[in-house]
């Protein structure tokens, strides 16, 4: 770190705490790294060994055709789910608590939607045929919908990521403080000529209202159409018309879920201690809570309207549920999974704490991880014709890969914290009330940028005004 | 219009295991791939116990849910109602067989020999017809049909429990059983509307 003056007001605080993980690389940092190559380099072992043997390695047999590969693509593309509801639905309603984890829960999303194609690939028995999805791709087909959805989902996630960034990157590239920073290059080409004027804030502003508003809708029918791959079959515990809200649900449900993990992990990696507030955790806790709540509500209307029923098979899949074999899983996931995450939020005490709620998150995850394998491979384990109960067990392979497949999702995590700021600088300046004047005029006009709320409705001030009016002289 | 299907008669059928074996002969599929299966299951408790048998294979539904979602168009069906799978388009995605609710898809996993790591000359013959990584089914013997034959498990069946034939056609052998005996489909309940038929 060069150029390390004494650090005064809020503004070059944030400056500093927001770009001083981008100037250099610590230790615990490349040990993280290599930990993390360790593992994609096993996976990266045991997917050579599945494309020279085939799909004969894995545990999928014919019955469950589908095993750990499709329950982490339906994982990861629930945990896509953080950062439209953190950055696009939050920024519609306006709560700006949220202003200092929107680019996390961009991050996250973006990464996620990067890890989870590649499971469906992992799971293919002939992965160098992609293309023919598009040559003689059936557009009937839902996972055709899916292909379409996802790829619409990642373009759209990412450009919008791209849009928040910009200001952003201007800032990195007129930084004192990253002046022979190796990618300065790289801010200089991506800022595109950025200088907060006020043609440029009103143009961001139109594009980032349209995309917030886009995303949404796309978002949802992501999960829609995923939960859509299982729920247009005829298999009996798929057949069900709630599937898509419950896969809404339970995407909000997980992807807040990590949100709060990394939200916890990057405020002790990078001292944002200031700007991640114990206030920030329990409002996401409340959410995690208020989602646990929905996912146990579709739980409790699934499962009571079918065992009312006890419709040809289902009360042997209610059973092994329930009391037989997969009772396990599912009453972990109930538990551990729902209940608990929503009484740690709820207790008071626990909720006072930071690492409770990360707690409460950690537990919410690993029980939607297990409702994910319970739907995939729980589903498919029942018999419709008069056979016994169908076996799986996932072999090294499969638990490689899948380590392989979260280790990238932290990886890439791990290395867009490093390039660019962990957190919205440029979004935080601009919501600041300006202090009096006395910091130079050129220095104002390059931090403080005007309001979200201004950028939505009003019009632009032209130049920094007090904040009283917040909109034009 | 023709309309290809199968009717099992489980009165006389005795579980001879010939249509499976029949199977694997003419298609020469590999080891854990049985297109043709014969289910058995014991029902109920003594004094009331049953066994329950059932051959079974792929139902050519006149509405294929696993047609529906394939989403390479390798899965077809023919003008007579037969649903095949060209393997050289299957992605090897797996998503027909979990929408067929008969469970009568097969994964080719890997292709081994029988009868150790050298593939027996027949074998060598009969494996070009398959691949590794692509789903495959039972195709009604498609080449013997076209021939004017009746598929494998049909002609070899030494109680001539099954019969095979035009199910629109009303004199035809099929259709005749199917007027004056009871019969069943698999699964009526869900609309797949499959040409085989059982009788009881």
């Amino acid at each position: 770190m060069e150029a390390v003056k004494p650090v005064v007001d809020f503004e070059d605080r944030l400056e500093e705490r927001a770009f001083s993980p981008l100037s250099h690389i610590s230790a615990k940092y490349a040990l993280l790294v290599a930990v993390l190559l360790v593992f994609i380099g096993l996976g990266v072992y045991a997917y050579q060994t599945q494309f020279r043997e085939g799909l004969v390695v894995t545990g999928m047999r014919d019955r469950i055709s589908w095993g750990l590969y499709v329950t982490m693509f339906v994982f990861f593309i629930g945990i896509s789910m953080a950062g439209t509801l953190i950055s696009a639905i939050l920024r519609i309603a306006h709560a700006e608590w949220r202003l200092p984890i929107t680019r996390m829960a961009e991050f996250v999303t973006v990464a996620a939607l990067v890890i989870a194609p590649v499971f469906i690939l992992l799971d293919m028995g002939q992965p160098t045929r992609l293309s023919n999805l598009f040559i003689f791709g059936r557009w009937q087909s839902p996972l055709t919908w899916d292909v379409f959805g996802l790829t619409t989902y990642l373009i759209g996630s990412a450009i919008y990521l791209y849009l928040a960034l910009i200001p952003d990157l201007a800032l990195c590239r007129d930084s004192k403080r990253l002046k022979s920073h190796p990618l300065k290059w790289l801010f200089k080409a991506f800022a595109v000529e950025w200088r907060g004027t006020h043609s440029q804030h009103h143009r961001l502003a139109r594009t980032l209202g349209i995309f917030m508003i886009v995303i949404i809708p796309v978002a949802v029918s992501m999960h829609t159409v995923t939960s859509w791959i299982f729920a247009m079959t005829l298999r009996e515990p798929w057949d069900s018309t709630m599937y898509a809200a419950y896969f809404v649900g339970g995407a909000l449900y997980s992807g807040v879920g990590v949100l709060i993990i990394l939200m916890a992990v990057l405020r002790k990696a990078f001292h944002l201690e200031e700007y991640f507030k114990l206030q920030h955790f329990k409002n996401l806790g409340y959410m995690l809570a208020a989602f646990s709540l929905i996912v146990m509500f579709f739980n409790v209307s699934e499962y009571v309207t079918e065992g009312f029923k006890l419709k040809g098979d289902m009360h042997l899949y209610l059973e092994r549920m329930f009391v037989g074999p997969l009772a396990p899983y599912y009453w972990t996931y109930a538990l551990s999974g729902m209940v608990l995450p929503a009484l740690l939020v709820a207790i008071p005490a626990t909720r006072r704490s930071i690492g409770f709620i990360v707690l409460a998150a950690l537990l919410a995850n690993i029980g939607m991880w297990i409702e994910r394998y319970l739907i995939v491979v729980g589903g498919l384990s029942l018999p419709l014709q008069p056979y016994h109960p169908a076996i799986y067990s996932p072999t090294w392979v499969e638990w490689s890969l899948m380590a392989a497949g979260i280790a990238g999702f932290i990886l890439l995590i791990t290395l867009i914290v490093k390039i660019v700021p962990a957190v919205a600088v440029w979004e935080m300046l601009e919501h600041r009330k300006p202090k009096p004047v006395e910091e130079p005029v050129e220095e104002l006009e390059q931090t403080r940028q005007p309001g979200l709320r201004v950028k939505l409705g009003s019009p632009f001030p032209e130049k920094p005004t007090p904040p009283v009016d917040g909109g034009r002289k | 219009m023709s309309r290809l299907g199968m009717v099992i008669d489980l009165k006389t059928c005795i579980a001879c295991y010939a249509c499976v074996v029949s199977c694997k002969v003419e298609n020469g599929t590999p080891p854990t791939v049985f297109w043709a299966k014969v289910l058995e299951r014991e029902e109920g408790k003594y004094p009331t116990a049953r066994r329950i048998i059932l051959p079974v294979l792929c139902n050519h539904c006149q509405d294929p849910p696993c047609l529906r979602v394939c989403p390479s168009g390798a899965t077809t069906k023919r003008e007579d109602g037969i649903v095949l799978v060209d393997a050289k388009k299957c992605v090897g995605c797996k998503a027909c067989m979990t929408a067929c609710p008969y469970d009568s898809r097969y994964f080719i996993k890997e292709i081994r020999g029988y009868f150790g790591e050298d593939l027996v000359p027949c074998e060598r013959v009969s494996y070009q017809k398959h691949q590794e990584g692509v789903v495959e089914k039972c195709t009604f013997c498609v080449e013997r049909v076209k021939k004017g034959l009746e598929p494998a498990c049909v002609q070899v069946c030494p109680a001539s429990c099954r019969h095979f034939g035009d199910l629109d056609d009303p004199n035809s052998e099929v259709s005749r059983l199917l007027k004056a005996r009871l019969s069943f489909q698999l699964l009526p309940e869900i609309g797949t509307k499959p040409s085989v038929y059982y009788l009881t």
